[in-house]
Order: C-alpha cells, then sequence, then structure tokens
C-alpha cells in the first residue's frame, strides 16, 4: 500500500521499460505542443531529418554528420517524453495499488436512515445525496458522512494504518472514505461524492499525473522559456543573414543544431516531470493535494496556524508537581491524590499515581473498601470513598485508620466542597500552576484542603528545534489554544512558537487567518473538525485531518492520511522543494548556453574567418565533431538530470540568503562550467570512435 | 593603462556615487510632489500650466490611460517637429537660409528626437534653422528626456504601492520632470558653459579668413543652451555636426568634466529616489552597484584595449604606442574611452572621439552597452526602468532557488510580468539584429556601409543597436541618410522606445495593484553582493547570449584580424 516505508527506487527497471514505450507514444504532436521547447526541438529534429535524406539522395556535404545530429535531436525529444513518461510511470505504480481497492461493489441503498428495507445497486452508480447502509464486513462504496450509528473502520488501505478508527454520526469523527472496510457494528452513510470523483477517484488521478493542470509557477516558467525560446529563434533566423555578409554559408542542419542547443531544452523536458514528482513526494507522505497549486502554495507559506494539543503539547497532560498547603506534607498530598487515582484510567491520573510511586515509592494497595467516584462533567472531580477497614489496608495510611473520602478536581469545584475558605497559600498554589501554562488539580480529604497536584502540557520533544528551522525559513508559527491567555502565553514561551492566539474560537481564528492575508502573507493551517472548515477553505494551505469530518476534508485542500497536524511543516518543505528543483534546472539550462556559443560559433565561422579559431577555447578537434559534441551533449544532460528532476534539489531548510548562495554556486556557476568539460570529453570520444 | 587616466575613471566614478543621494532626494520631493525650494517661483507656473491644459492634477490614472497620454502626448511631437522641419525655410530664425528638410530625414529626425535618441542623419549647421533647433529638437530634448523619468517613476510608484489602481498622472510627472528637474538644472548649467566660452546667441554665421588666406564660414548659435539638456536628458544630439567634439560644444576639460557628470546625473539620482520611494534605500544602492559593476567593466576593458595601441599601425612605425587617429586629441585617451563609454552606456550618444576610430573591443564595449538596452545607468529614466524588467527576469530565474514564488521588494513575479518582460527584451533584439540582419542582405541597406569585411557589420550592428537602444551616437563612416536608413531606423527607434515603455507600463499597473508581502529570513535579499552578481550575471548572460554571434562575426573578428591575441 501507499505507505511511507515503501520506496519505487529512481529508476526501477519494469517502470522505466513501460516509460520507454510510453516516451515514444508521447511523440503525438498534440503532446508535444504541451512542451513548447520540445516541441521546437521536435520540428528541429523532422527538418534536419528531411534534410538528411535530401543529402542521402541527392549527395552533398557533411551527410553522415548531418545523419547523426538528426538522430540525436530526435533523441533529445525522446529524452524529454521519457523524462515526463518515467515520473507518470512512478505514479502509476502507486496508483495501481490503489485501484486494487477499488474493486466492484455492491451497495445496499436505503431510503431513509431508519428505513429497513435496502436496494443493490453497483457501487459506481452512488450519486451524491444518497444514503447506504453498512454493516461489519462489508466495504463502504464510496466517500461520505455517517448520518446514523457508531463502527470500527480499517482505513489501513489509504493510511497503511492497521489499527481500526472509529466512524460515528455527528462530532468530528463522521467521514468516511469508499474502499475502505467496516469492522465492527453497522452505520448509515450519505454519500458525498459524485462517481469518479471520490477521493480514492481523485487519488488515482493525481499520482498519475492525468489530472494534472499546470501551477501559476509552471505556467509563468513556461512563457520564460517560450520567450527565450523566441529570442533565440531571432538570433538564429539573422545569424545567416550576418553570415552571408560575412562571407560564409552555413548548412541549416547546422543552425538548427544551434537553435536546438540554444532553447532551453533541459529544463523545457523536464519541468512536467518536476511538477509529477513533487506531487508524488507528497503522496509518499500521504498527504494527498487536491491541486498542484496547493502544493506550490505551500513553499510560500509565511504563517503557520498549528493547534496546541497534539501537535505543539502531547495530547494529555502529566503531573508534574505536588504542592501542599497549611502544614500538610507533601507525602501527604501524595498519598491521598495517588488514592483518589487508583481507578483514573485518564492520562492525566495515571500520570500522577506514576509521579506519587516514583517519588515516594507509593505501592498499590488492597482496592477492597475503596469505592471509586469516576469523573463527571457535573461534579468536575473524582475521588474515592473508603471505609475504615479498607483504609487499613494501605500501609500508608495506617495510622489513621479511619473512613474518609478524598477528592480531587476543578478547583472551583473541590472548594465548594471544603469545610472552611479556602487557604490563603492554596489560592497562590493554583494560580501559580495556571500562571506556568499547567492545570492545577486541587485534593481535599473529608472537607480539607490538602494541597494542588501540577498538571503540565508536556511540549512534544524536538518542536522546539523545529519552529526554530522554521524561524529561519523565514516562517512565522501561531499558536492556537482553547487555554486562557496566562497559560496559552506560558506554553508558547515553552516552545518557542512566535505568536499565540488564546481563548481560540473558530470565528477568532478566522479573523486571525483574514489579518494575516491582509497583510500580504500565506497562511496555513490544519484543522479537522467541521467548525475548522470556514478557516480551512480560507487559509492558502487548508491540510484537513482525515479522521477529521466530510466537510473539513472538501474544504480544506490537502487531506493529511495519517491525520499528523505536524506534517504541515513537511507539506511547506515539499512545495519549497519544487519551486527550488524549477529553478535550479532553469539556471543551469540557461546557464549552460555559453559553453555551446563557444563550441558552436568557431565552428560555424572558422571557414571563412579563421581567426576566429580563437574562441574556440575547448579546443574540439573540428568544426563537424564541435556541433555534434555539443547536441550529444544537450541530449545526454537531460537524461543525467532525470534523477535529479524526480527526487528534487537538496533542501535544507535555511534563510532565503543562504539557499540562493549555495543554489547559485552549484546550478549558475556549475551550469556555467560543467558543459565545457562535458563537451570536451564528447568530443574526444566522438573522434577516438571517428564520428565525426 | 596608466595612473593618469586610472585616476580620472576613479574620479568621475566618485564624484557620480556622490551625487546620487542628492539627487535622488531631489527627485523623490519632486514626484512625491512634495514642495521643493524652488516652488515659489515654480508652483504658479506649474498651476498655470495645468490650469491652460485643462489638466486635473489630483486625478490619477490607471495604467491603460497613462500609456495612452504618454503616447498621444508622442505622436504629437513627432507630427509638429515633423512639420516644423518641412516648413522651416518659410519660417522666421532662418538667418544661414537653410531650406526644408526632406520627408525622409524629416521623419528620421522627428522621431528620433521625440525617442530620446537623438540620431542625426544630418549636421546640424547646415540642416536645421535656428527655429527648428530651438522650438523643436530642444524643446524635444526637454520632453522626451521627461517622458523617460515619467515612466521609470510610474514603476517605481507600482513597486511601492499596494493593492492600487493607479500609478500617477503622466501629465503631472511630465510637467514636474521638466518644470522642477530639468529646467533648473539646465539653467544653471548653461550659464556655466556659457562662463566657459559656448556660444549662445542668435546671429548669422560669421565669415572668416584663415592664415592661409581661406575663407571659412564658422557656424554658431544657441549652443549652450542646447549643450546642457543635450546630457543632462541623455539626448546626445549636437548642434554641431562633430558633436561635443567641437570646440564650441566643449571647449575646455571643465565643461567636459560638466558634460559626463550630466549623463550620468539624474540616471544614478532616480536609482537612489527609487530607494527612497520603495522605502528600502539599499535596493537602489544595489541597482546602482550593477550598475557600476557593469561600467567598470566596460570602461576599464574599452581603456585597455586602447592601450594596447593597433598593431597594425605599429608594424609600419607610423604611430606611438596608442592609436590616436579620431580621438578627442585635447584630452588624451583615457577621457575619449571614458566619455565613448559613458555615453553609450547611458544611451546619450554626445561624442567627443569618433567611435569609428576606437579599437575593435573598445568598439564592441559601446556596441554591447548598447545592445543590453541602456541600463548601465541608462537613458533618463529608461535605464531605471530597463535594468528592473532584468530584475525581474533574474529574480524570475534565480529566485525560484530560495524554494518561494519569486519576489521582488514585495511584489510577487508572476506570469504577466515575465511576459510583459520578456515583450520588452524581444523588442529591442529585434530591432537590433531583425532590422541589421535586414539592412546586410537588402541592397538598399548596404550601400550605407562604408568599410569592408567585419567592421562593415559593426557600422550596420552599431547603427541599429544605436537606434533601437535610443542611444544615438553612430561609427562614422555609416552613410545614414538614405531614405532607406532613414526610415527603417526611424522604424528601429520607435520599437525600442514604445514596445519596451508599454509593457513597462503594463508592468506597473500589475505591480500596483498587487499586495505587497512582507519581507521574512525566506525572503530573497535584493540588496546584497549575492543579488547584485546575480542580476549582473543574468544580464551579461541574456544579453551575451542574444547578442553574441552578431558580435563575434563583427567586432571580435575584426579584433583578431589586427592579430592580436584575444586575451
Amino acid at each position: 500500500m501507499i505507505h511511507r516505508t515503501q520506496e519505487i527506487s529512481l529508476l526501477d527497471g519494469r517502470i522505466a521499460l513501460q516509460a520507454l514505450g510510453a516516451a515514444f507514444r508521447k511523440l503525438a504532436p498534440g503532446e508535444l505542443a504541451r512542451k513548447p521547447v520540445i516541441f521546437v526541438t521536435a520540428v528541429g529534429a523532422l527538418l534536419s531529418t528531411v534534410l538528411f535524406l535530401r543529402t542521402l539522395l541527392a549527395g552533398g556535404a557533411h551527410t553522415v554528420v548531418i545523419g547523426q545530429i538528426s538522430a540525436w535531436l530526435w533523441f533529445t525529444v525522446l529524452f524529454a517524453t521519457f523524462a515526463e513518461a518515467i515520473a507518470e510511470g512512478r505514479g502509476k505504480a502507486q496508483a495501481a495499488s490503489l485501484r486494487r481497492t477499488r474493486a466492484e461493489t455492491t451497495a445496499r441503498r436505503i431510503a431513509s436512515p431508519d428505513a429497513s428495507d435496502w436496494v443493490a445497486v453497483p457501487a459506481a452508480s452512488l450519486q451524491a445525496g444518497d444514503l447506504v447502509l453498512v454493516e461489519a464486513g462489508e466495504v463502504i462504496p464510496g466517500d461520505g458522512d455517517v448520518v446514523a450509528g457508531i463502527a470500527t473502520v480499517d482505513e489501513s488501505a489509504i493510511t497503511g494504518e492497521s489499527a481500526p478508527v472509529i466512524r460515528e454520526s455527528g462530532g468530528d469523527r463522521s467521514a468516511v472514505t469508499g474502499g475502505t472496510r467496516v469492522v465492527s457494528d453497522r452505520i448509515v452513510v450519505a454519500i458525498t461524492a459524485e462517481p469518479g470523483q471520490s477521493f480514492l477517484d481523485r487519488m488515482i488521478g493525481l499520482v498519475e499525473g492525468a489530472k494534472r493542470q499546470k501551477t501559476p509557477n509552471e505556467i509563468a516558467l513556461d512563457i520564460l522559456l517560450v520567450g527565450m525560446t523566441i529570442v533565440f529563434l531571432l538570433v538564429v533566423a539573422t545569424l545567416p543573414a550576418f553570415a552571408h555578409y560575412s562571407g560564409a554559408v552555413i548548412p541549416v542542419v547546422f543552425l538548427v543544431a544551434l537553435l536546438v542547443t540554444l532553447i532551453p531544452t533541459t529544463i523545457g523536458g523536464l519541468l512536467s516531470a518536476i511538477g509529477i514528482a513533487g506531487m508524488d513526494r507528497l503522496v509518499r507522505f500521504n498527504v494527498i493535494a487536491k491541486s498542484g497549486r496547493a502544493v506550490e502554495a505551500a513553499g510560500d507559506v509565511d504563517t503557520l496556524l498549528l493547534d496546541k494539543t497534539g501537535t505543539i503539547t502531547l495530547g494529555n497532560r502529566q503531573a508534574a508537581e505536588f504542592i501542599p498547603v497549611q502544614d500538610v506534607s507533601e507525602r501527604d498530598l501524595a498519598e491521598a491524590a495517588h488514592l483518589a487515582s487508583l481507578a483514573d484510567d485518564t492520562p492525566e491520573g495515571r500520570s500522577i499515581v506514576a509521579l506519587a510511586r516514583q517519588r515516594f515509592g507509593l505501592t498499590a494497595g488492597d482496592p477492597a473498601g475503596l469505592t471509586f467516584v469516576p469523573f463527571t462533567a457535573q461534579t468536575r472531580m473524582s475521588g474515592v470513598d473508603m471505609d475504615a477497614a479498607g483504609a487499613a489496608g494501605f500501609a500508608e495510611v495506617q495510622d489513621r485508620p479511619r473512613s474518609s473520602s478524598i477528592r480531587k478536581g476543578a478547583p472551583d469545584a473541590v472548594l465548594a466542597l471544603l469545610d472552611q475558605r479556602a487557604p490563603r497559600d492554596l489560592t497562590s498554589a493554583v494560580e501559580r500552576v495556571a500562571k506556568a501554562g499547567g492545570t492545577p488539580l486541587v485534593v481535599a480529604r473529608d472537607g480539607r484542603a490538602l494541597g494542588v497536584v501540577f498538571l503540565k502540557d508536556i511540549v512534544k520533544p524536538g518542536i522546539r528545534e523545529r519552529f526554530q528551522t522554521l524561524r529561519a525559513m523565514g516562517i512565522r508559527t501561531v499558536m492556537i489554544t482553547g487555554d486562557n491567555a496566562m497559560t496559552a502565553a506560558s506554553i508558547a514561551a515553552e516552545a518557542g512558537v512566535d505568536d499565540f492566539l488564546a481563548e481560540a474560537t473558530p470565528e477568532r481564528k478566522l479573523e486571525l487567518i483574514r489579518a494575516e492575508q491582509a497583510k500580504g502573507k500565506l497562511v496555513a493551517m490544519c484543522g479537522d473538525g467541521s467548525n475548522d472548515a470556514p478557516a480551512l477553505a480560507q487559509a492558502d494551505v487548508g491540510v484537513a485531518m482525515n479522521t477529521g469530518t466530510q466537510a473539513a476534508r472538501e474544504a480544506g485542500n490537502m487531506v493529511d492520511l495519517d491525520s499528523d497536524p505536524t506534517k504541515l511543516i513537511e507539506i511547506v518543505m515539499i512545495g519549497k522543494q519544487l519551486l527550488m528543483s524549477r529553478g535550479a534546472l532553469t539556471t543551469f539550462s540557461i546557464a549552460n548556453d555559453a559553453a555551446k556559443y563557444f563550441a558552436i560559433i568557431p565552428a560555424l565561422f572558422v571557414a571563412s574567418h579563421p581567426q576566429l579559431q580563437a574562441l574556440n577555447v575547448m579546443g574540439l578537434s573540428s568544426p563537424e565533431s564541435a556541433i555534434l559534441s555539443a547536441i550529444i551533449f544537450n541530449a545526454l544532460v537531460i537524461v543525467a538530470l532525470i534523477p535529479l528532476a524526480l527526487r528534487g534539489v537538496r533542501y535544507s531548510p535555511a534563510g532565503a540568503a543562504s539557499l540562493l548562495r549555495r543554489n547559485l554556486l552549484v546550478y549558475g556557476l556549475g551550469g556555467l562550467a560543467a558543459p565545457f568539460a562535458g563537451i570536451k570529453a564528447i568530443d574526444l570520444l566522438v573522434n577516438a570512435l571517428g564520428l565525426a | 593603462m596608466d595612473a593618469n587616466g586610472l585616476l580620472q575613471i576613479f574620479v568621475y566614478c566618485l564624484l557620480i556615487v556622490a551625487l546620487a543621494p542628492f539627487v535622488g532626494r531631489y527627485l523623490a520631493t519632486v514626484f512625491a510632489g512634495g514642495r521643493t525650494p524652488a516652488a515659489a517661483i515654480l508652483g504658479p507656473v506649474e498651476r498655470g500650466i495645468y490650469r491652460l491644459c485643462g489638466i486635473r492634477a489630483g486625478l490619477e490614472q490607471h495604467w491603460t490611460g497613462y500609456a495612452g497620454s504618454l503616447l498621444a502626448f508622442n505622436m504629437l511631437g513627432v507630427l509638429l517637429l515633423f512639420a516644423l522641419q518641412r516648413i522651416q525655410h518659410i519660417l522666421p530664425l532662418n538667418p544661414a537660409g537653410v531650406p526644408a528638410v526632406p520627408a525622409d530625414l524629416a521623419f528620421n529626425t522627428a522621431v528620433s528626437f521625440v525617442t530620446n535618441t537623438d540620431w542625426q542623419a544630418y549636421a546640424g549647421e547646415a540642416t536645421l534653422s535656428y527655429l527648428t533647433q530651438m522650438a523643436g529638437l530642444t524643446v524635444q530634448n526637454f520632453v522626451s528626456a521627461a517622458t523617460g523619468i515619467a515612466v521609470a517613476v510610474a514603476l517605481a510608484r507600482a513597486f511601492a504601492r499596494r493593492s492600487a489602481g493607479t500609478v500617477g498622472n503622466f501629465y503631472v510627472d511630465l510637467t514636474r520632470a521638466a518644470l522642477y528637474v530639468l529646467l533648473p538644472a539646465c539653467m544653471l548649467g548653461t550659464l556655466m558653459l556659457v562662463w566657459q566660452g559656448v556660444p549662445q546667441n542668435l546671429q548669422a554665421y560669421t565669415l572668416a579668413t584663415t592664415l592661409e588666406g581661406g575663407q571659412q564660414v564658422i557656424a554658431q548659435g544657441p549652443v549652450a543652451s542646447q549643450m546642457m539638456i543635450k546630457h543632462l536628458g541623455t539626448n546626445g544630439g549636437g548642434f554641431f555636426g562633430q558633436n561635443a567634439a567641437h570646440p564650441f560644444e566643449n571647449p575646455t576639460p571643465l565643461t567636459n568634466m560638466v558634460h559626463m557628470i550630466a549623463i550620468f546625473a539624474i540616471g544614478a539620482g532616480l536609482t537612489n529616489a527609487f530607494g527612497r520611494m520603495v522605502g528600502d534605500m539599499r535596493q537602489g544602492w544595489a541597482l546602482l552597484a550593477a550598475m557600476g559593476v557593469l561600467f567598470l567593466a566596460g570602461v576599464l576593458a574599452a581603456y585597455w584595449a586602447e592601450s594596447q595601441g593597433n598593431p597594425a599601425l605599429s608594424a609600419l612605425g607610423i604611430a606611438g604606442p596608442v592609436n590616436l587617429e579620431g580621438k578627442e586629441v585635447r584630452f588624451g585617451i583615457a577621457t575619449s574611452v571614458l566619455f565613448a563609454v559613458i555615453t553609450t552606456a547611458a544611451s546619450c550618444g554626445a561624442v567627443i572621439a569618433m567611435h569609428d576610430s576606437l579599437m575593435p573591443l573598445a568598439g564592441m564595449v559601446s556596441l554591447v552597452n548598447m545592445m543590453l538596452g541602456e541600463i548601465i545607468v541608462g537613458g533618463v529614466g529608461a535605464g531605471l526602468y530597463g535594468m528592473l524588467l532584468f530584475v525581474v527576469l533574474a529574480v524570475f530565474i534565480a529566485g525560484l532557488m530560495v524554494g518561494r514564488t519569486p519576489e521582488y521588494l514585495g511584489k510577487k513575479v508572476e506570469a504577466r510580468e515575465v511576459k510583459l518582460a520578456l515583450v520588452a527584451v524581444l523588442a529591442l533584439a529585434s530591432g537590433i539584429l531583425g532590422l541589421a540582419a535586414l539592412a546586410t542582405v537588402l541592397p538598399a541597406g548596404l550601400v550605407s556601409v562604408q568599410d569592408a569585411g567585419p567592421h562593415g557589420l559593426s557600422e550596420i550592428l552599431y547603427a541599429y543597436a544605436s537606434a533601437a537602444a535610443n542611444n544615438g551616437s553612430a561609427f562614422a563612416g555609416f552613410g545614414a541618410n538614405t531614405p532607406y536608413q532613414n526610415a527603417m531606423l526611424g522604424l528601429g527607434m520607435l520599437v525600442g522606445r514604445f514596445l519596451v515603455i508599454v509593457p513597462v507600463l503594463a508592468i506597473a499597473g500589475a505591480l500596483a495593484a498587487k499586495k505587497t508581502v512582507p519581507a521574512s529570513a525566506g525572503t530573497l535579499p535584493t540588496h546584497g553582493v549575492l543579488f547584485v552578481g546575480l542580476l549582473v550575471g543574468v544580464i551579461v548572460i541574456v544579453g551575451g547570449l542574444t547578442f553574441f554571434p552578431a558580435v563575434a562575426l563583427g567586432p571580435i573578428a575584426e579584433h583578431l584580424l589586427t592579430g592580436a591575441a584575444l586575451f
């Protein structure tokens, strides 16, 4: 299944073989026209082939060289279509495994959620709004929302995660995906996707590249490439006039060769492969983008909105400290809290037990005689009641073998139980905990306050470093939390985010996004609930969690199948890498041209202006060999760069200045220098083989 | 190359850099509509002009309105100047009694002065009446320069604004450029030139008897007033055929220095004004630095090439180490070369030495300066907006490498801007290469060529580069005054001027409407050494790739023919 662990090697033999066939099919004029630079190359190849045939039949100079040039021109076109084909091939390999899950299923359509009679219809014919009944063991026939019932669903088909998840009507976990399997219970699903528009369909379309539309940046780049091509057409078209004036005659095929080496064939040939590979990388990360545009926008993101819980902090709070009040000892408080938490199965309760045992070596005694009082939303506290016998069973309370009742809970709830007014140091302890970003839990025994348990939000390990990285990349992080401002400020400081929004409501979230956008910034966020949908839609990059509601999944422009909010950071990096790959190869392609001039210009004019031999700085052996070597280099460089196009250029998070310095050095200066060496080497080879 | 020559070049550069902030501050004030020291006198004049012409100064224009006004104003200028030349013989102020100008030449001259090219296919003193020179050429010298400044200012505004629908009012920008910038500076400069001995009169030509007893006509007229605007407005159209090599145009080393400084003053100052307008002075300095790098590279290469002397002459033992033929012998090689590089870098076209007589590589520097699009300080206004076009391309090509949609000064560079910048680049390239190629194959074009071999090709290339880049200087051997060349060079000037200005204004319109993205650590920094290097690299590579084959067959082939080594 598509999962991060699965890697398709860059040049998988089977894919390469299939791509070879596809490369030839892509020679159809309609397909080529999508890539203007390659289209011009193909026209040049066709022209030189015709001229070659004419020379062959009628006789003329340079026949052998012209034949080879024609062949290499065709290779140039083929290498470009091959690059695209191989990128698509890798996507198709993923799509094929996806398709298998979309086996033909039959759906049980019902008229209303509580209807008992159903009609069997093929899943493919389901329309949005149809209601279907799905029971344990059945495959959910299409994307939709659970409108009745609760069930566990095995979503491993799309997420690769084997543990089943709960899906229920209402709330934030109502969305189900076609192709996933109900493991227990029965649910009624309202279909939300039209046939062929389902999640799975879109995913397949995206990884195959079939539905890929050019992104804004890609369009602008295409325009640049077309513009450069026209400039070079002008250069090459006017050259015969200047040559004629100078008493030189240039064979048309040599002019075609000059044109093709000058126009940016490298980036022109690899541009679509880069785009497809970018989507592919995202899918490999288990993120589905609804458009390439969103991936590109991710690279431009200025502000990242992150939910506190689950993203910045671990989902649950942990006991960090016992703060006794008045003359109560810390051990006393710990014992009471320990007892009250023994049956408390929440992560917070377990962490209290763990802390008490770690600090004072307490052990679990015999729970007989203990009556546990569970937490309810009404009382906002939990605790334990024990009779004298039960209490005696615990070593630590042996000196007070009498019945008692212990409560722990929200400060105001527990304080209401007290016999006397809250001691002053209790109030200050509660405040101290809140100020430090924690949650205070007051513990009381028999109407007397013992102290406060400091429940701390645990910031995820390593998250601070990630935010520093983001800051270096120029991205501002804003933490969103429902906590009050005091708590939020303290966690924000600990996690190292740049800003926070406390007491957040969906409306305030939306306001924040609009305010950032008004400042010209691009905002990314992730969300899962229905109330996140407006904000997800408003954000430039909205990543919906797969576990979220259908509304959220529709509103966002990406869906994270793993439902991991920190993945936003990776998405941003993939977006950046996509843009960088394009820029690097464009720079490389244009920088390459300098060397080609030094190869071809002296070759074209050395007959009429022998002194121009001085421009032959590479010392290429003959004019024919120089032209041939340049065109061979031009073709081979496309193949050589296919792995780079598929993998993307190396991206290490850093400021723009250092990224530019590094990339200019590698792709600018490297692009300037590489062809000098490459063309010279090919020239030596061409001569050794006696090709020219 | 000697210390004296290098010192001259160094001192000149220092003066320009020192002057830029002062000019920049003044320009920024003028175009923000601020109050200048001269406002007490010029303010009423300005308001009078608006009232007279029915201009609503407070009303700003959308870029299409701005471009429409600009085109209408300039086309009207062409018509008026054409008409004036055709009927000058029946108009007053014609003491020398020159006849009407032939239609093709009148067209060429009208276009030439309106486009700030000041290509002169004629000798001024023998062809034009005082009225034509003053009411026609001098007026266009002012308004064509003001037009260039207006476009640059509109573009700078576009970068500074956010989500705006307008880029300014063309008539206001034009009026303020002429009234507050060009006029006061020219008045001061003219007085200075008159003090140094430049004539300023309306007398008939003086007939003198030479020492040998021969007769000599000494031409004169309102020279000083035209000199100052000719350089300050990077026009370059001389009063006399010999241009600034004529002692009446350029009598002393001091006037020569004033001329040279005047050529770069506004262009360099505009980069500074740009920095002020967009709220970051460093941006202006970065542009000036890129220009400075290209300028120094050019001037040093040309000076080196001249210092090598001419091997052909040395071999015969008839010349010293340097080739003084065609140079300004009063000021020497270094000054001649410096002036030649300045005038071609800045789209001025005034000359003190014959560019035809430059050594091939020095001539190539002049040629390449023009082919790059006159962006090395450049024509007033034109240099800044031309450079900003290259910035758009450089930012787009390399900006992607930082992993963001390319942006400059907070404005995203997208498909529309790239397309428009390429239209401008293509207009210039086709104006030079396309028209020059035509001239090399058509007999009507070939008759103008004086010299055989690569130098002849250089003459053609130079003429069309000069026209399309709106420079106006020439390789003297080129016979420009033929109906064919007058028509085609005129076409080249129009293409090179307005097919660049319209896309530039369209870019301004698009940019002004955009939101401004606040800068962050992820933003491509556009003020450091790295960016200057990148910008210079893109200019050299894009320009080099476009013109290398033609240049190889012209100046490079000629240089190699002289027997000199390439490196």
